[in-house]
């Protein structure tokens, strides 16, 4: 390879004319000489559209591109069994895959594939993994109930769970006061925006990590679930003790009805990975894990999506709303939102998708 | 030795036409490259520039409204907030915009020369895209931070245990993970159905029988070189197409040596000043009885067959 890199970058050196194709001795080298038109108008083309989306090119081009590429993929395929000029052939199989690259690149851009995305291919995304959020849910109520029976055995496993925090009164032997004190709005909204951002960021890390876990098989991501909701569990054994568990649950309902929802999914987004590599049925393994998870990418974008509004839930409405009832409200009809949006918005695909 | 090395790297794509492309797999070397470029580029922004901002806003406005004494603490959280959606989306949008671009590669790629491109002649697709770029979290970014974490605990003498080892390992595990497989995948790149490969840059080279000797006498002497049957038939297509290369790119003292090859060979006596019009000549010669035998379906591989 002798320095392209650079050179490329700065004027091409273009602009000698083909020679007469009448001089050419060889009829492989006439053949050439023949199509070369067409295949530098394709290449100029293709850089073209390298270089900047569709935009910049003409209509004449765009509609002649496929035709192109069809005549430079024959010409290649001929010279490949009348020609014996390496440097033709290697530019042709350069040129055409290339082309190739164009014409069956991605086919929207990203823009258009959030839209798509946002009306109809993320729902179907999460139904289509119906079974494994139905066992990431088992794990989950698993995982709580887990939590509360431990620690009820033994005080010692809260500690475990919770390590010694020294600010934070919610701690076995805490008083009804000071647990309820801990479900209490705090003052004004000074602050809560920066806790938000900083939630979303957090939340989002765990739930990526909980998706990317699935690669071993789905082991780690369940693990991880039930290591979560055991915390939930926990917190749920030291609030019923003073009698709390309804107020607690309508503190954590306003975000955690979303937030949990996200962290279900993920989890199930890694299980399903996990299980394609698992058991890959007839494909062989490697098509299997990418076909799993392609589909669980699309939840995936949806669980970050989900957890900036369970950001915003837990930094304002969680913080400034008080009374129990109106958080069951805000918390139980973004559950039901949810629940609508992913089971019964079923749009049409559109027809571009079904053929791809 | 190097030539073993790229045949190990050769793929072949199948198109929608039917018609097998040769392609090259990227070498790791510069897969891991093009990503500490990209991770540069990404610190840098995410980085520099607002601390840039800051010195420059400090500086200028002392005591304008602007001075960092003087701003709202509303204000400075809303920047806070900004900045940490800035990043995210820094962070994940870079690699996703631009591996969805019509190069299918981010700026490191782009520069080293190399794109990601969906496995076995599929259309890449943008739920891969995201897949394999979200892998790469736990591959290389969250393993460093966390060990990076402990090492500061471990600084201020706290227990950090086995935790550190398994950190190690995990990172270690990812990080090998595209020696031990035969297209050398990342994790990312198998979740996905994706691999990197070369990006080809070949410019057309000049017809080589339209000049010089190849279509008639030589400049220098006049001479019109002419090949008997036996003499063309020495050869086969490997040489030819050596002798192509060495026509295009050797200097004139590398063609001595071949003339004089060739010219032992078919029993010529070596004459000298003459060489790029006889090789011409035999070149165009050899090129055109070897294509007429390929016409008929006979192909003759190199100078054993």
């Amino acid at each position: 390879m002798k320095a392209p890199v650079i050179s490329s970058w700065f004027g091409r050196g273009q602009g000698e004319t083909p020679p007469d194709i009448e001089s050419a001795a060889l009829r492989s080298d006439r053949f050439r000489l023949e199509r070369e038109g067409d295949w530098k108008r394709l290449e100029a083309i293709l850089v073209r559209m390298e270089k900047g989306g569709l935009r910049r090119i003409a209509d004449d081009d765009l509609i002649a591109l496929p035709a192109l590429y069809r005549t430079a993929a024959s010409s290649l395929s001929v010279a490949r069994e009348t020609s014996l000029d390496a440097a033709t052939l290697a530019y042709l199989e350069a040129l055409v895959q290339r082309a190739w690259f164009q014409v069956y690149g991605p086919r929207t851009g990203f823009v258009r594939w959030l839209r798509d995305f946002l009306f109809g291919g993320w729902s179907r995304a999460v139904r289509e993994l119906w079974l494994d959020i139905c066992i990431a849910l088992f794990v989950m109520v698993a995982g709580t109930v887990v939590g509360w029976l431990l620690v009820a055995q033994d005080e010692a496993w809260f500690y475990r769970l919770f390590p010694a925090n020294p600010g934070d009164v919610r701690a076995p032997g805490a008083t009804r006061e000071q647990l309820l004190k801990s479900l209490e709005h705090e003052e004004g909204a000074a602050g809560l925006a920066g806790f938000a951002a900083q939630l979303f960021s957090n939340n989002s890390g765990v739930c990526i990590l909980a998706f990317a876990l699935g690669f071993c098989f789905g082991i780690p991501s369940l693990l991880l679930l039930v290591h979560n909701m055991a915390l939930l569990g926990a917190l749920l054994w030291l609030f019923n003790g003073q009698g709390l568990v309804v107020e607690l649950a309508a503190w954590l309902s306003v975000h955690g009805t979303t937030e949990l929802f996200g962290i279900l999914l993920s989890g199930a987004a890694g299980l399903h990975i996990g299980r394609a590599m698992a058991f890959p049925g007839k494909r062989p393994v490697l098509d299997a894990a990418a076909l799993a998870g392609r589909r669980s990418a699309v939840v995936m974008v949806g669980v970050v999506i989900m957890m900036v509004v369970a950001a915003l839930l837990e930094a304002f409405p969680r913080q400034l709303v008080e009374d129990t009832g109106s958080r069951f409200i805000i918390g139980g009809s973004l559950l039901a939102f949810w629940l609508a949006y992913f089971i019964l918005y079923r749009p049409a695909p559109r027809a571009a998708e079904v053929a791809a | 030795m190097n030539a073993r090395r790229e045949d190990r790297r050769a793929r072949t794509l199948l198109t929608p036409e039917g018609l097998a492309l040769p392609i090259t797999l990227a070498p790791r070397a510069s897969r891991a490259g093009a990503l500490i470029i990209d991770v540069m580029i990404i610190v840098f922004s995410l980085v520099a520039i607002p601390l840039l901002l800051a010195l420059i806003v400090d500086g200028l406005f002392d005591d304008s409204p602007l001075a960092r004494a003087n701003v709202d603490d509303r204000v400075a959280e809303f920047l806070g907030i900004l900045a940490i959606l800035f990043a995210f989306f820094t962070w994940y949008g870079y690699f996703l915009v631009q591996e969805l671009g019509p190069r299918g590669a981010t700026l490191g790629k782009r520069m080293v020369g190399i794109r990601i491109a969906a496995r076995g002649g599929a259309r890449l697709t943008p739920e891969a895209v995201i897949a394999r770029n979200l892998l790469r979290d736990i591959e290389i970014f969250y393993p460093l931070i966390t060990l990076f974490v402990l090492l500061v605990v471990a600084r201020n003498e706290a227990p950090i245990g086995i935790l550190g080892w398994v950190m190690t390992g995990w990172f270690l595990l990812f990080l090998l993970f595209p020696f031990f497989n035969r297209d050398s995948l990342r994790a990312g790149d198998i979740v996905a159905g994706t691999w990197v490969v070369e990006r080809p840059r070949t410019k057309l080279a000049k017809v080589l029988s339209v000049e010089g000797a190849a279509k008639g006498a030589s400049d220098v002497t006049g001479v019109r070189y002419a090949f008997g049957e036996a003499e063309l038939s020495i050869y086969g297509e490997k040489e030819l197409q050596t002798l192509e290369r060495m026509l295009r790119e050797s200097p004139p003292e590398a063609l001595a040596a071949v003339h004089e090859t060739i010219c032992r060979k078919i029993g010529w006596d070596p004459g000298a000043g003459d060489e790029r019009a006889f090789l011409e000549a035999y070149y165009a010669q050899l090129r055109n009885r070897l294509e007429a035998d390929l016409r008929f379906g006979k192909r003759k591989a190199d100078k054993f067959a």
